[in-house]
């Protein structure tokens, strides 16, 4: 890489002594050459597909020869009418739910107990909140299909020893619990990263406004309610972002457990149903309803939440 | 704000105090505990026979420790076939996303020229859909480049979709450099490239570090684009590896789990190493200490 690099130093160089009026050309040259790639890479394999899917969507399609079954909306209508996808809906928005009203609130407790101050030890303790960060999705389902285990496993036996008459559950099978389930492993994964992002906002809220607050008699609850948290706004309006947007892009977690939807197509996720049946089914057209479905949510939301919310936070 | 005119004598506060603390560090064991229990129990459970997982999935081995469950593994070419595929995917994503986003922050940073913005928002556009919510699509694209069963056909769109949030951050990183610098290496006669390349780059490694760190995660942890992407299972990396493994040994709990403790020990050193980085990245470098 260096060497590469001296080398066109060297070439440019030579190139700039005997041409002075070629600058020009150098710059135009750098910003092709070094724009170019990328752009072409991003609209390659994220423009194109996402508008491609817009069209797809309006046929039935297996996925194999050309586009002939013009359906126009019909593969919505079936959409619509398809009541696994509908709970994959509300199930969606389930996990958005608990998200932003108990693993949030969670991560910005742990924040500020480990964020700052002169706890012994919070160094420990914040590295280990945030190893499950590092594991796959894959590891996380597996480690967790173990714990679920309907019969000792450890959610059962640590339930049963907290709690007397506890009974064994089945975690993962039964269609009340494993949406709850499901989130509780979600919220084991990702509350580490909400933490460390509210930890870096935390670093930014001046000690002098909460001294000054304190002076004022405000106590500790109101300390935080009336200058922290409103310091942290950014921040907080951050990683409501992203928890939204995470929420409606899991899938490798809940497909493996919840063994692909099951009971009976009851624990679907937007994107496990998108798998299940669009893609391994070979109806394509079908699936990219789903996925048009998907972005529809995503940018109305993205496009909203940028204009009205978190528009005073970038305007610079 | 004033809630009233008591004020509490200095032992009272000590107390208070010290009760404060001690329920900081119950909630914060308790929290640790849930973190790292299921870790835990997943490691003791691949050091135990599968006899012994279904009379009590959760406990101590009794059998005497079971180092067959991880050498029957170790001894396994498939593993280590999918771990060399693993990290073809993930040292080319990382490769391709630090040197196109660096030279794209670089001109999106540095170098005035007309169309320069439009060019960044529709970049930026890449924010609105992780690689989750596009998996189909792209899926779709990838069949017609004809590039299943090719590693290109993971690594690339990993790389697209990585694009935008490394080439905002580093952008950040590469607009707190003082301008006086680049105008002085001009004068000493550095080329844009020589300044890119020798000045600017050294001064930015930490985010350039952090950058790569979460593309090494990312990289190796991805799962979703490899099974629809690639078909042939010589070609699978450790995530399509362990669900087969999964699907071939589904009663075989004490042998999973031992695979997943393989799994986790090189996650957590890689870890405890790059923990900094991994911070940086995430946070744009606001958070020390």
């Amino acid at each position: 890489m260096s060497a590469l690099g001296a080398q066109v130093q060297t070439i440019t160089r030579q190139r700039d002594k005997t041409h002075p009026r070629r600058i020009n050309f150098g710059k135009w040259g750098t910003i092709s050459l070094f724009v170019l790639p990328g752009m072409l890479l991003f609209i390659l394999f994220v423009l194109i597909p996402i508008a491609k899917a817009a069209q797809y969507s309006l046929y039935d399609w297996d996925g194999f020869g050309p586009l002939t079954e013009y359906v126009k909306f019909g593969n919505y209508d079936r959409l619509n009418d398809h009541k696994p996808f509908r709970s994959a809906i509300n199930h969606s928005f389930f996990i958005m739910f608990l998200s932003l009203t108990i693993q949030l609130p969670l991560a910005m407790m742990l924040a500020l107990l480990v964020g700052r101050g002169k706890l012994h030890g919070r160094k420990i303790f914040r590295m280990i909140l945030f190893v499950p960060f590092v594991f796959s999705e894959i590891i996380t389902a597996l480690i967790w299909m173990y714990v679920f285990h309907p019969g000792e496993g450890l959610a059962n036996v640590a339930f049963g020893t907290l709690i007397p008459g506890f009974e064994g559950q089945t975690w993962l099978g039964d269609r009340d619990l494993v949406m709850y389930s499901l989130f509780a492993v979600l919220t084991w994964k990702y509350f580490g990263f909400y933490m460390i992002l509210y930890m870096a906002g935390l670093q930014g809220v001046s000690k002098e406004l909460e001294e000054a607050a304190r002076v004022d008699g405000a106590n500790e609850l109101q300390v935080l309610r009336y200058v922290t948290l409103p310091l942290l706004g950014s921040t907080i309006r951050l990683t409501i972002y992203l928890s939204v947007l995470g929420s409606f892009q899991q899938f490798a977690i809940a497909w493996i457990l919840t063994r692909g939807g099951s009971p009976a197509n009851s624990s679907h996720l937007i994107s496990t149903y998108l798998y299940k049946f669009g893609i391994k089914t070979f109806r394509l057209g079908y699936g990219s309803s789903v996925a048009v479905v998907l972005f529809t949510i995503s940018l109305l939301f993205s496009l909203g939440y940028q204009r009205i919310v978190l528009r005073r936070d970038y305007a610079d | 704000m004033r809630s009233s005119t008591y004020i509490p004598s200095p032992t009272t506060l000590k107390i208070r105090r010290g009760l404060s603390v001690a329920l900081k560090y119950t909630i914060l064991i308790l929290v640790c505990m849930i973190v790292v229990s299921p870790i835990l129990t997943a490691i003791l459970g691949g050091l135990r026979t599968t006899g012994e997982f279904i009379a009590r999935p959760f406990g101590l081995p009794t059998k005497g420790i079971q180092w067959e469950n991880y050498t029957n593994i170790l001894e396994d070419n498939i593993f280590w076939r999918s771990v060399r595929n693993s990290l073809y995917i993930t040292l080319a994503s990382t490769a391709f996303t630090v040197i196109l986003s660096s030279t794209m922050a670089f001109v999106f940073s540095r170098i005035q020229f007309k169309g320069r913005e439009v060019l960044f928002n529709i970049l930026s556009l890449g924010l609105l859909f992780p690689l989750g919510i596009a998996i189909l699509p792209i899926f779709l694209q990838i069949r017609a480049l004809h590039l299943t069963d090719s590693y290109w056909g993971v690594v690339m769109p990993l790389v697209a979709f990585s694009l935008p949030s490394s080439t905002i951050i580093l952008r950040t990183f590469f607009r707190a450099i003082p301008p006086e610098l680049e105008d002085a290496s001009y004068i000493d006669g550095c080329t844009r490239i020589g300044f890119f390349v020798y000045i600017l780059l050294p001064l930015a490694r930490p985010a350039i570090t952090a950058i790569a760190t979460l593309q090494v995660i990312a990289g190796w942890n991805e799962y979703f684009l490899s099974l629809l992407v690639l078909t042939d299972s010589k070609k699978w990396p450790l995530t399509l590896g362990l669900m087969q493994f999964q699907g071939d040994h589904a009663t075989d709990w004490a042998r999973m789990m031992a695979y997943v403790t393989i799994l986790i020990v090189p996650a957590v050193i890689f870890y405890l190493f790059a923990e900094k980085y991994i911070v940086t990245g995430l946070t744009g470098g606001e958070l020390k200490g």
